[in-house]
Order: structure tokens, then C-alpha cells, then sequence
């Protein structure tokens, strides 16, 4: 079954087609590679998904409802968590509050004037938030600010922020880049483990080492347009992904 | 109760507070400030320090006209006092709810926009609102003398309950307590702990952790699920009740309300206090309050006859150059040592004097905690 279904997009910055009529269905449960060379459209069709942009032309739908018209933050509540290219997290605060933060959103919505509470006295969302930091292997650092942590860590915590809210679709854009080898390896073994948790995911990764350990389905993308969509172990030796590529040289 | 719940750190920091403020006029005597007008100014400005702060130091929306907050709540309790009863209560009541509501519509717009021109649209507001109130609101405002009480005024909750004031000018008085002085004092220092109560709960609060997200990072809690104007909007209508509040009880102690009090020098002042303090602090704000309306006493009651007498022991010709530099620092003069004491607090400290104190404390507790591996609790670092 599809969770997620884009139909004949368009979108057209000045005199650039970003976008030419793509399609793609994202199967639920699964996890969906989208490569592509640079300024292939990968990161603009991100965009459309979560409503920092708006194609021009085109449908976008998640679990039978459209995303197209509404707000990120309402995008957010129906269960598409996005984790970004540069890190984005509450840098001025603890790890632990950042995480809390969407557990937070998730359980009382996109405002609550929750003004006379305690945070502290927030026992269940604090051992979530705590949980989630020890699955991503920040437990320690729990009480650290997050500016201070390393590029890598930045990302694990992004992740955290994005799984505490256990959303129906993650969107990954580059989880890995400018990881180390190693932090890398981390990171697909906690995507896997996300993955066997059934929550479906949205790849786009430059790393095919990282692709090919995680997909189970790979979409390419070429100046806007799906070129090719199949199984991992077919998509090395299609001709026009080679072509896209490489100029026609052997991947 | 639960509402009242906290956990002990918290609870100690409010009975201090609190013990602090009740013992305001033994405690500042010795530095020339336990006088009723100036205690009554500490706790005011407190207050609409510590609403501030709720806007400024949680969500980091630097506004530049919530003195029209505070005009407009001056306006409503002088307004109560000649309509309904000389009764403080329901004065500064209506003075909270109108502050409110002006800061609802006046954040409803302001809002729309971020950072600088955010500044600008609520300085533009504030400045609006002063004109108004000297030129075509003027029978609502009397202009330029000002609101004030008078004989005739109907007081139709005190008609009702039999209180006549007879043939003298009212003053407000708490059911017989007289609003000036020490009276007047202690009803702002008791507003001033609810207060500072409120804000400890908002802060320690999920809510007040969304408007430190506010502050953090926007964009990331569009994509988290969370809507960031309602949270912003809240603490603008907060801390403009704050605001309201303030200004009413300024009524309260002094029955008069004039336009400049809305006017942009005060909407700034309230900056200076929060950021000297230490603004996104709980106590910072209350702490700038009271140090700026210190020094302004005290350097602006400098007069060059007591200068002439404090370097008297220099030799005539030195002492005349002394008091001529120095005279240019106090009296009228005394904002240029405002001035210069704010930019060495935002060069050296610019988390405030909160940040200095903890400074303090963090070298106090290395010296005595040296064997103990390390016990004490983490302080931010400098902000740098």
C-alpha cells in the first residue's frame, strides 16, 4: 500500500524546471532511496512534501490527504517528521529539552497553553525523551547544550528530535553527509533498526554505500525528472542511470 | 495544593525572594533607599520588568513599546478610580485586562513580522498610541496635564456602598488603608511576589519551554508540529498585562496618569533594565529594575554643592576641574552614567549582573568544592 503518492509535480524557479511531471508512490513500511546528481530536484521535492514549498502544478498525498496547502506544523501533526541536510535543532538548550520539545508537540498538539505545569513533574515524556537519547547514544550528554555538540552528533540528535515523535514517514535529506566513516555505520545501523520498526523513510543521500545498505527501493532523479525507479540490485546496471551519472562510464 | 507545587530549589528561591522584598525597607535603609517613593518604584518597575522578560528574554522578541502597555493600564486605573471606587482592586483588575487587550491587538500585527522590524512596528505602535493620547484622544486622556481624579466624579461602586469622601479630593485606599507610603508599598510588593510567582511557573512550564524554542529556533518548530505565532502572541498579551498591571498600580500610588509615560524613552528604559539584569534570567529582570531606579535617585539628587564638599580635600584649582567633569555625570547628567554603566555590563557581562553573580558564586563554589569532585551545579557559560 502507498502512504505517500506524488502525482505529476511541477515546480518552476524563473527559468529552471526543477520539477518535470514527477511520480512517485513511497510503499508504506519500506525504505525509499532518491538519488540523483547535484541540482537533479532531490531537496526541492523534499520541500514539497513538507510544505516549504508549494509546486505549481501537481498533488502531493499522504495517507489519503493532501499536503499541498497546509501549514509545515500542521504537515508535522499528521505524522511526516523531517530530518534536514544541516542540522536543525534548538541550539541554546539542553538535549534533553530537545527532545521533549516534540514529544511534547506530539502529544498536546500544535499549541496548548500548558503555562502552569512543570516540566519536571513530566515524568513520562522525560523518560521517552531519555530513551530516545540512549537509542541514538546521547544519553550522557543529556544535560549538554546543543550547539556545542559535534557535526555527527548534531544529526543523531535531529534524528531523536524527529523518532520520539514516532511519525508514520520520515524524510531524510543526506543523513550522513560529512559523517566520518564510522559515525556513517552508526548511522545506517540505527536507520536499520528504525526501519525494523516499521516507520517508513524517505532517503536522499549521495552515499551509495549508505544507499545500498538501507533501500529497498531507489528512485533516480535527472534535471527534475525520474529517470529510473527499481530494486537496489537493478538500479547499478540500468543504461540511463549510468548515462545520468556518469556520461555513460560503468558505475 | 498542587497549583501551588514546586520542587525545593524553587520553593527557597521564592521564600527569599519574597522575605526580600517584605524586608525591603530595613534592608535598603543603609544604602539611602528605604523610603516608600523608591520601594514603591522597585516593585513597580519589577513588575513590568519581570512581564517583559516573559517576551523578550523567553521568546527573544525585542519589543520597543511596551510602555504603551503601561500607559494604557495607568489610564484604566485612573479611569476605575473616577467611575467605579477609589478601591485599588478593581483598578489595577482593569488595568491587567486592558493591558492585555491592547497588547493582544497591538502583538496581533506586530507579529507578523520578525527580529528588527518587529522592534520597529511596536515602537511605531507605542509612539501612535502617545500621540494619540496628547492630541485626538484628549477627552479621554486630558492631553497634556494629564488624567486626574476630582471631586465630582460619580464613583458609582462607592455610592453604592455608602462611602462618601465629602468635600476633600479622594486618594485610593485599600478599605482604609491609605495607597501612599509604606501602605502603598506593600500592596506593590505583594503584586510584585504574585508576579514573580507567575513567572517562575510560566518558566519552569512546557509553555515556557516552547517560548524558549520560539527563541531557538523557529523553523524547527514549524517542522516539529508546533505553531510558533499563537506561542509568541501569548507571551506578548502576557507580558503586556504585566505591563497594565504596572502601570495601574503606578495609579494606585500616585493618582495620575500622563502621556509621557507612554513615550519611547520609557518603552527603552525597560530594556536597559531587563538586559542589565540579565535578561531570560527569573531574577535578573527584578534586579535591573531596582538598579536603575537606584542610581537614577542617586546620581540625579547629586547637586554641585555636594560635589563641591566631596573633593574638598583636593586644592581649589583641581577641586573646580574634579566637580566640573564629574557634575557632568549626575544631576540632569545622570544617563551619561547610565549610559556608560550599560555598555561596560553588555561588553564584559552580557548576561547581565545575573551572570556576574554566578560568576561569583562558581568561584566560590571551585575554592570550597575542591576535594568534593566537582558537586556544583553547572552555570551557563559567558554567552559569547
Amino acid at each position: 500500500m502507498s502512504i505517500l503518492s506524488v502525482e505529476n509535480v511541477n515546480k518552476r524557479f524563473g527559468g529552471l524546471q526543477a520539477l518535470n511531471d514527477v511520480n512517485l508512490e513511497i510503499e508504506a513500511g519500506t525504505v525509499h532511496a532518491i538519488i540523483g546528481p547535484n541540482g537533479a530536484g532531490k531537496s526541492t521535492l523534499l520541500n514539497c512534501f513538507v510544505g516549504r514549498l508549494e509546486p505549481d502544478t501537481g498533488t502531493v498525498t499522504f495517507d489519503g490527504k493532501s499536503l499541498l496547502g497546509i501549514k509545515p506544523h500542521e504537515i508535522n501533526q499528521t505524522g511526516v517528521s523531517r530530518v534536514f541536510q544541516t542540522p536543525e535543532i534548538f541550539g541554546e538548550l539542553t538535549l534533553l529539552e530537545n527532545v521533549m520539545i516534540p514529544a511534547f508537540a506530539k502529544r498536546d498538539g500544535a499549541f496548548t497553553m500548558n503555562a502552569w505545569g512543570s516540566v519536571a513533574g513530566e515524568s513520562d515524556m522525560y523518560q521517552k525523551a531519555m530513551d530516545m537519547l540512549d537509542d541514538v547514544g546521547l544519553a550522557e550528554k543529556s544535560n549538554d547544550i546543543a550547539e556545542q555538540l559535534s557535526r555527527g552528533d548534531k544529526r543523531r540528535l535531529e534524528l531523536a528530535m524527529c523518532l520520539v515523535q514516532e511519525p508514520k514517514l520520515l524524510l531524510l535529506d543526506e543523513p550522513t553527509a560529512g559523517m566520518a566513516r564510522a559515525d556513517t555505520n552508526n548511522t545506517i545501523d540505527l536507520m536499520k533498526r528504525i526501519a525494523e520498526r516499521g516507520v517508513t523513510m524517505v532517503v536522499i543521500e549521495h552515499d551509495m554505500h549508505v544507499v545500498f545498505s538501507l533501500a529497498d527501493k531507489i528512485s533516480v532523479l535527472a534535471q527534475g525528472t525520474v529517470i529510473a525507479e527499481d530494486l537496489p540490485e537493478n538500479i547499478k546496471g540500468n543504461p540511463k542511470v549510468q548515462e545520468a551519472y556518469l556520461g555513460g562510464a560503468h558505475l | 495544593m498542587k497549583i501551588f507545587e514546586m520542587n525545593k530549589s524553587d520553593a527557597i528561591l521564592f521564600l527569599c525572594f519574597s522575605a526580600a522584598i517584605l524586608a525591603g525597607p530595613i534592608l535598603l535603609t543603609p544604602i539611602g533607599a528605604g523610603y516608600p517613593d523608591l520601594l514603591q518604584k522597585f516593585a513597580i518597575f519589577g513588575i513590568f520588568a519581570l512581564g517583559f522578560n516573559i517576551l523578550f528574554g523567553l521568546t527573544g522578541y525585542l519589543s520597543f513599546g511596551h510602555a504603551a502597555f503601561l500607559g494604557v493600564g495607568s489610564y484604566t486605573a485612573v479611569w476605575t478610580f473616577k467611575l467605579l471606587s477609589m478601591n485599588p482592586i478593581p483598578a489595577i483588575i482593569l488595568a491587567t485586562v486592558v493591558g492585555g487587550l491592547f497588547a493582544a491587538a497591538i502583538g496581533f500585527v506586530s507579529l507578523r513580522r520578525s527580529g528588527i522590524y518587529f522592534s520597529i512596528l511596536t515602537l511605531a505602535f507605542a509612539q501612535m498610541s502617545y500621540n494619540l493620547a496628547y492630541s485626538v484622544l484628549t477627552p479621554i486622556t486630558n492631553g497634556e496635564t494629564g488624567l486626574q481624579l476630582a471631586q465630582s466624579d460619580p464613583r458609582v461602586l462607592d455610592a453604592a456602598f455608602g462611602r462618601d469622601y465629602g468635600a476633600v479630593l479622594p486618594s485610593p485606599d485599600f478599605f482604609g488603608i491609605s495607597m501612599s507610603g509604606y501602605p502603598g508599598f506593600y500592596f506593590c510588593a505583594i503584586m510584585l511576589i504574585i508576579c514573580f510567582f507567575i513567572s517562575m511557573r510560566i518558566f519552569r512550564s512546557p509553555f515556557g519551554l516552547m517560548l524558549r524554542a520560539v527563541k531557538s529556533n523557529q523553523n524547527r518548530m514549524n517542522y516539529t508540529g508546533l505553531n510558533t505565532r499563537p506561542y509568541a502572541q501569548a507571551a506578548f498579551v502576557i507580558s503586556g498585562m504585566f505591563a497594565g498591571l504596572a502601570g495601574g498600580l503606578m495609579a494606585v500610588t500616585d493618582p495620575l496618569a500622563g502621556a509621557e509615560r507612554m513615550q519611547w524613552t520609557a518603552s527603552g528604559e525597560i530594556v536597559l533594565m531587563t538586559i542589565l539584569g540579565g535578561s531570560g534570567t527569573l531574577l535578573g529582570p527584578v534586579i535591573g529594575a531596582g538598579a536603575i531606579k537606584y542610581f537614577e535617585n542617586i546620581f540625579s539628587a547629586f547637586n554641585e554643592g555636594i560635589l563641591m564638599n566631596a573633593f574638598s580635600f583636593l586644592p581649589e584649582s583641581l577641586q573646580h576641574l574634579a566637580v566640573g567633569i564629574t557634575s557632568l555625570f549626575v544631576g540632569e547628567g545622570w544617563h551619561l552614567t547610565l549610559g556608560a554603566l550599560f555598555m561596560l555590563i553588555v561588553i564584559f557581562l552580557p548576561g547581565g549582573l545575573m551572570e556576574g553573580f554566578n560568576r561569583i558564586r562558581n568561584r566560590f563554589l571551585k575554592r570550597s568544592g575542591d576535594g568534593s569532585g566537582g558537586t556544583a551545579d553547572t552555570v551557563p557559560a559567558a554567552a559569547e
